[in-house]
């Protein structure tokens, strides 16, 4: 099946026997009823509509709650796979938050020439507020969502770091949950790692940074800008499992130098926050004077060792899409190593030279936004029409240091459930790492997220794209 | 716990709550239509006026035909408190305080808010009303069942008890106030058919019309109903027992956290004035001029409760 050109995780290169980590798949599958399967696929579905696992959909009013499409066919990475995945994720992650604490110290990376001045200083993303703040546990990006693309037996990219606020946690442990309900049979014949300890490890995790002023056990709160958020859902229900608690920027004051949260018995300290709010909208006092989603002076208290806000202020830098060319030099910069996974060789608009060739190869390139994310404003050339070509084309003229610039790669497919059987969609693997100030642990499975249009590059959910359940299988 | 959580809780029950209690007016009101004789006086006038919503219905509609009172009182978004409305901000507020809530109380109430967005997408025609008020009673009562069932007895669970029973509280004293006339010992009409029918409507909007049956024999007197939704503890939509809840509840409380609060003392007024009072001692004092007080300090009851325990900023 499929493309001799395209890598399918499951068949290989148009092979007739599925590789290695799918055989146990593939000999359920072959065994089953495909009209069972499609009430079982029904179902799913009905499971998330009761659960509530929907996402909004922003600008539209009526019915903006969604459902992202489930698909019951498992994306399987083998023990081998996984292990080289998890020391370059863990290798990566290192080199961010060494990076990240020596931007916002002495800045060596920029003494030794590595990366220009200019790259810092001129972005959005650097929070100058942060200049000498140590993060306490010395840990900046807590939580990590490393976006990784695969193109061959062998070859993974990273396609984006995710630094700031990453979701898509709660689909990994829902579409476990559900596919262990449905077709727990699959379980008991394949040797599937867990991921359901993640929220007690995220707790762990969060715990273990607590700031100098907390004195016993670390009283955990999660930011919500709110139920109307795209990804409230994920809130509530981290909130839940952690066992912390769930707050509103309204919720919030400063109270003695700490951050406290409005209890029906008075003001009870938030020792740390784990906040799903932009840099932005943190602090009207320091950053956005118009953000009702944040608690004015929160920053101060930070500054002064009052809470620990996770991810840290400031860490946007790091995953900026402009950044994200140097990363090869960041990961050799702290490290001494080079850098384990690869990255999407990238042109940088804001050069002349890379610019003129953008330009000139603009139908066969994606073109994203520096800032931007969701697949919002980006060109995929290959799929997109002249007119679009011609339209983004003038946008790029007109502000070139807002993009960058990748080949369209070879993404590898998984195999979906279809009406026909399996088809072959493109995906893509967010794996999520929690960092403390004694390990990097890494989840093992992460989040699929598979483009449901045949052809189709984008799996970004508000595109059109479905979810997976992702396997790591046992050595 | 957070007091916007608490507020969250209390609100979510209100409403709840309010939506049971407008499909049993609706019912109440849709059986009199069927079984009118000729009466001058119109049912759906003072159903709107039960249920507060009169003010909106008239700024919409010229007269109170059945129909357009019930998609109003079911339906309608410009209603804040139609079953749709309601249910809508009832799940809205369960989304807020979803850590609150067990995954039963909180499936049960989103599957509450899924089934009945469905059987309110369109006008209902009346002979599916019966069976969409059922699905609206039925669907309270599963989160409430599964509230009972899975929650812990703590803070969570009495917000969530006080708000059922303010609200349950300020619907069957509005219930009596609406009809007092009717139910005073000067009417000379005793016995006539038209009569019946309202005092049947009156026991019928609570649910009570068996239970009154096995209290008091076959015949329905005016100041025996009062009696049985005003004082009788055991009935439980009488201002009684919800104002003897509000005061457990509330007590509860008190002793969880170790603070005595003014709406505790307001509590306790009310529960005292309930268990001190005869219904021959309400009628002397006016049953208009009781009801009205009773509604006056469920009320404030209710904004102190929001006050003392920190539900908004």
């Amino acid at each position: 099946m499929g493309d001799k050109d395209l890598f399918d995780e499951m068949m290989g290169r148009g092979a007739e026997a599925p590789r290695g980590p799918y055989k146990g798949f593939g000999t359920w599958f072959d065994a089953e009823d495909p009209t069972r399967l499609r009430k079982k696929a029904r179902e799913a579905e009905d499971v998330f509509r009761l659960t509530g696992i929907t996402f909004n959909v922003y600008g539209l009013e009526e019915a903006n709650e969604r459902l992202i499409p489930f698909d019951i066919v498992p994306r399987i990475i083998s023990a081998r796979e996984w292990t080289k995945l998890e020391r370059g994720i863990e290798q990566r992650v290192r080199a961010l938050n060494a990076f990240l604490h020596d931007i916002y110290h002495r800045q060596e990376i920029i003494r030794a020439g590595r990366v220009p001045a200019e790259m810092i200083a001129r972005n959005e993303a650097f929070l100058p507020k942060m200049i000498g703040v140590s993060p306490p546990g010395g840990v900046y990006t807590h939580i990590v969502g490393t976006d990784l693309v695969r193109t061959g037996e062998d070859e993974f990219y990273v396609l984006e770091d995710n630094a700031r606020t990453p979701s898509g946690v709660s689909y990994m442990l829902e579409n476990r949950e559900t596919m262990l309900q449905m077709f727990p049979e699959l379980f008991s014949a394949n040797r599937v790692r867990s991921v359901s300890d993640y929220p007690q490890n995220l707790r762990r995790s969060l715990s273990d940074c607590m700031p100098p002023a907390c004195t016993g056990r670390p009283v955990v709160g999660v930011l919500t800008p709110g139920i109307h958020n795209s990804a409230y859902y994920e809130h509530a229900f981290l909130a839940d499992q952690m066992g912390a608690e769930l707050v509103e920027g309204h919720d919030l004051r400063v109270v003695d130098g700490r951050v406290a949260m409005r209890t029906t018995q008075g003001y009870t300290p938030i020792d740390v926050l784990y906040r799903r709010v932009d840099d932005d909208f943190l602090d009207p006092l320091n950053f956005n004077p118009d953000s009702l989603l944040g608690v004015p002076g929160i920053l101060d208290v930070y500054r002064a060792g009052g809470i620990t806000i996770a991810n840290a202020p400031g860490t946007g830098i790091a995953d900026d899409k402009a950044i994200y060319s140097y990363m090869p030099e960041i990961v050799e910069f702290y490290t001494g190593e080079s850098a384990i996974l690869k990255n999407v060789p990238t042109w940088r608009c804001n050069e002349a030279d890379a610019l003129a060739y953008v330009l000139d190869n603009l139908s066969d390139l994606v073109v994203k936004e520096v800032h931007g994310s969701g697949g919002y404003g980006m060109l995929v050339g290959p799929a997109a029409s002249k007119k679009e070509i011609a339209a983004f084309r003038a946008k790029l003229i007109s502000k070139p240091d807002n993009y960058i610039a990748q080949p369209t790669l070879s993404l590898s497919t998984v195999p979906i459930f279809t009406k026909a059987g399996l088809a072959p969609r493109h995906v893509d693997l967010r794996p999520f790492v929690l960092v403390s100030p004694r390990k990097i642990h890494i989840t093992p499975g992460g989040l699929t997220r598979v483009a449901l249009k045949k052809g189709s590059l984008v799996v970004n959910s508000s595109q059109g794209g479905g979810t997976k359940d992702t396997w790591v299988l046992e050595d | 716990m957070l007091g916007k959580t608490a507020g969250g809780l209390f609100w979510m029950f209100r409403y709840l709550e309010r939506s049971e209690n407008t499909a049993r007016l609706i019912d109440a009101g849709h059986r009199i239509a069927l079984t009118k004789s000729g009466a001058g006086n119109n049912e759906w006038t003072s159903i709107l006026a039960t249920s507060g919503a009169r003010p909106a219905f008239d700024a919409k509609y010229d007269a109170h035909y059945g129909p357009d009172v019930v998609d109003f009182l079911l339906r309608d978004r410009d209603n804040p408190s139609s079953v749709l409305s309601v249910i809508t901000a009832a799940r809205d507020n369960a989304r807020m305080v979803r850590t609150a809530l067990t995954r039963e109380v909180w499936e049960a109430v989103n599957e509450c808010y899924l089934v009945l967005k469905d059987a309110l997408a369109r006008k209902v025609p009346d002979r599916d009303l019966p069976h969409v008020l059922g699905t609206i009673r039925q669907r309270s009562a599963f989160v409430r069942g599964a509230l009972h069932g899975t929650m812990l007895r703590n803070d969570i669970y009495d917000f969530a008890r006080i708000g059922t029973f303010i609200e349950r509280a300020d619907n069957t004293a509005r219930i009596l106030d609406v009809k007092y006339y009717v139910l005073l010992p000067s009417a000379h009409f005793v016995g006539t058919s038209l009569d019946n029918v309202q005092w049947e409507t009156i026991l019928r909007s609570v649910s009570a019309e068996s239970a009154y049956r096995h209290t008091y024999g076959p015949d329905i007197g005016p100041s025996e109903i009062a009696e049985f939704l005003i004082l009788d503890g055991r009935l439980p939509r009488s201002l009684a027992f919800c104002a003897g809840k509000i005061g457990d509840n509330l007590g509860y409380l008190r002793e969880q956290y170790g603070t005595h609060l003014p709406c505790h003392d307001t509590a306790e007024a009310v529960c005292t004035r309930m268990r001190a009072s005869t219904i021959q001692m309400v009628f002397d004092g006016g049953l208009h001029e009781f009801l009205q007080d009773f509604l006056r300090f469920n009320g404030m009851l209710g904004q102190q409760i929001e006050q003392d325990y920190r539900f908004y900023g």
